[in-house]
């Protein structure tokens, strides 16, 4: 399946180990929030990216130490309707500061996509043909919202106050 | 009422235009049901037993004559010449087709009306006091905020694949008419300790299976903490409800399950771990320019008593009685709120034909400010009327069918579409609920009997808020045969209370009499005709009354 990172199809070059079983010497890897947090010293001193899965019963907040060395963290859609990795998504953006990717996996639907952006996620598997077609169609599909998140779009609030404030100082 | 800005406009069209997408993908087959089934319901489109149903959002209740002649135009080009008004202050139509309902919600953003979040796992339409602005006992107007909430809940990105549904009520007065306890989230606003108007926050009640009056997690919220102690309970609740059971989904069984103490924790904890830039604050000025459109109408100085009033009350019972049981004090003298209950013996309650809505309009626009609430008793509200204009009022009424006079009585009856329409329901409800209203069929004996609330559900979801009612009834399905529940003691106001099932079901044409000898039997032991039926049934037990209920043959 496609992998989409800011919009465009890339090469995955991220693979997930399993816990308990050894890391390939080269190449950026995905391990569980488990492994990291009691293997980090040595996952850290390896000279590749590192990048940590995140079940949906996870706390982010168990990352915070370590973000700023953290490449890539991935979310998980078990069903689309599942929405938790939403809030984690938020939580490691608005909360924590991460700046890394952050990478959706599972049932990924093209109408759920602008949720995603606007939540924190840079990039998603999805199953879809035309990936990058599907994503700048539902990317940009509305384009006023109330709400800040974690994306860096003017809300309708600030655009309400910047218009009154423009208006005051003419 | 609030009005569009460019942007509430923007979003509502391409809102509209989104789902004209989805529609047409699904038409065409791109789109499997199974995957446009949540779509479409975060835009109030359900299947239901017949045809697709279309809930469309009444923001608190709040409509104007435009508004309400355009959605009897969308019931007479789009249904059938009907539409339903609901418990959560909203309207449903029932025969819709899905290749229409693009083109509905295009003209419904035409007056500023849309569909968004009317159903699915999301926070729905919040609802408020259909008295708000006009009764005598709230602290402010809550309608400030609750436009505020709908528009920060539009399209909430991080909560909008919850676990379940969710719905806010907000009220501000002593009296609750928004039954906040019984809410997801019910916000009461009050003043604390130094006279700072807050909200209370009251979470975790609901109906449904497992009804729960809510408890309250904080006594008193500051309003510029509104939003984000809104989202510290939605992230807790996002995170952490159930979702292995949707049975067991709804905050309530969060709250419940964790237990009071350690749900607030966890919300306080999530409040008080928000970053500055985490916080939802408006500005004072948006604040200001949302409350402006709620400013109280310029009231004429009039003199509390009117002479046509009066002369309209002596001249029939019918006058009289109707204006004992529909109007409700106003707050400024000489003026009246006027409660058109779609209660006629024998229709379905809540439903309104196109010229009915149309006969609202007029009235509301002539003589009611152009203000029209739908209340959660699936009624009409005209919040500000002259009592110099209430017997054109009534006559108006009166010619379109709407002169009902029932309102808080025995016949005003709330209850579900029921097995009639909802692919949900185990037993018909509107024929339970004509044949009740025909105990009420003699206006002297209702009026004697006084205050009643009586509700009807189709099954346990609950729809008819059962378990709210003084009397509530519950459809049930045994062997492929209805049978009926009785349940006593419910009430859905600032004493809320989560009604006690009595015993066995009644077949359906059991309830009906059934319900008469609880009625007689209230009647022989209250202390006096000032004494109302749920007054006297906490006074002396529900034991007589159940004896009454099983008494037949």
């Amino acid at each position: 399946m496609p992998l989409l990172k800011d919009g465009k199809v890339i090469d995955d070059v991220w693979a997930f180990v399993e816990d308990g079983h050894e890391l390939s010497p080269g190449g950026c890897v995905i391990v569980s929030l488990g492994r990291f947090l009691s293997e980090h010293d040595q996952l850290l001193a390896r000279n590749h990216s590192i990048g940590v899965r995140l079940l949906n019963s996870d706390d982010p907040a168990l990352l915070s130490p370590f973000l700023d060395q953290i490449h890539l963290v991935e979310l998980q859609f078990p069903k689309y309707t599942d929405g938790r990795a939403l809030s984690q998504s938020q939580l490691l953006r608005r909360r924590h500061g991460y700046k890394g990717e952050i990478r959706a996996t599972g049932q990924v639907l093209r109408d759920q996509l602008r949720l995603m952006i606007r939540s924190g996620f840079d990039a998603m598997i999805i199953d879809e043909a035309d990936a990058e077609g599907v994503y700048e169609f539902s990317a940009h599909e509305l384009s006023e919202f109330y709400q800040s998140a974690a994306d860096t779009s003017d809300t309708i609030f600030v655009k309400r106050q910047r218009a009154r404030q423009s208006k005051a100082a003419e | 009422m609030y009005r569009y800005d460019e942007f509430d406009d923007t979003l509502v069209r391409e809102r509209a235009k989104q789902f004209r997408g989805q529609v047409e993908r699904r038409l065409k087959g791109e789109l499997k049901e199974e995957h446009f089934k949540p779509l479409r319901l975060q835009n109030g489109v359900y299947l239901q037993l017949h045809a697709y149903m279309l809930r469309v959002a009444i923001p608190y209740g709040q409509l104007n004559a435009k508004k309400m002649r355009q959605l009897a135009m969308v019931a007479d080009v789009y249904d059938k010449g009907y539409a339903h008004f609901t418990t959560r202050q909203n309207v449903q139509y029932n025969w819709i087709k899905l290749a229409d309902m693009p083109d509905v919600l295009d003209v419904l953003a035409d007056v500023e009306m849309h569909a968004i979040q009317t159903s699915g796992n999301c926070i729905r339409n919040v609802t408020s006091d259909h008295l708000a602005g006009a009764n005598l006992d709230e602290i402010e107007d809550p309608r400030t905020w609750c436009e505020i909430i709908r528009q920060w809940s539009t399209f909430h990105p991080e909560f909008s694949s919850l676990p379940r549904k969710f719905k806010i009520a907000v009220t501000a007065g002593e009296t609750d008419r928004a039954a906040v306890r019984v809410h997801d989230i019910g916000l009461h606003m009050k003043k604390n300790a130094e006279g700072n108007v807050g909200f209370e926050f009251i979470v975790g009640g609901g109906l449904g299976r497992t009804p729960f009056v809510g408890p309250t997690v904080r006594e008193w919220v500051a309003k510029e903490d509104l939003l984000s102690y809104l989202e510290a309970n939605m992230r807790v609740y996002n995170r952490h409800g159930r979702r292995d059971n949707k049975y067991k989904a709804r905050i309530k069984i969060l709250v419940s399950e964790l237990g009071l103490e350690e749900y607030r924790r966890e919300v306080e904890e999530e409040f008080a771990a928000q970053n500055t830039w985490e916080k939802v604050v408006l500005p004072q000025e948006e604040i200001d320019r949302i409350t402006a459109y709620f400013a109280p109408p310029k009231f004429e100085t009039l003199p509390a008593t009117s002479a046509a009033f009066e002369a309209f009350k002596a001249e029939s019972r019918e006058h009289a009685r109707w204006a004992k049981n529909n109007l409700r004090t106003h707050r400024a003298p000489g003026y009246t709120s006027v409660h058109i209950a779609l209660k006629q013996q024998g229709e379905a309650p809540g439903d309104a034909t196109s010229d009915q809505m149309r006969a609202m309009a007029d009235i509301g626009e002539r003589y009611g400010v152009d203000d029209i609430r739908v209340a959660h008793e699936q009624d009409v509200v005209l919040p500000h009327v002259k009592l110099d204009d209430v017997p054109a009022v009534y006559a108006a009424l009166k010619a379109a069918g709407l002169h009902a006079s029932n309102a808080g009585l025995g016949s005003d009856i709330i209850a579900c579409p029921g097995l009639d329409y909802c692919n949900l329901s185990n037993a018909r409800s509107i024929s339970v609920a004509n044949e009740i209203q025909a105990v009420f069929a003699d206006p002297e004996f209702e009026d004697e009997v006084g205050t009643l609330h009586v509700n009807v559900s189709g099954c346990i979801n609950a729809c008819g808020h059962h378990h709210v009612g003084h009397i509530g009834i519950l459809g049930v399905d045994k062997k492929g045969e209805e049978f009926y529940q009785v349940l006593f003691g419910g009430r859905a106001d600032e004493k809320a209370t989560i009604a006690t099932i009595q015993g066995p079901g009644l077949k359906h044409e059991e309830v009906a009499p059934a319900i008469r000898r609880v009625i007689d039997t209230y009647l022989s032991l209250r202390r006096d005709g000032g004494e109302k039926f749920i007054d006297t049934m906490s006074r002396v037990g529900q034991a007589p009354f159940k004896e009454a209920l099983y008494a037949a043959a």
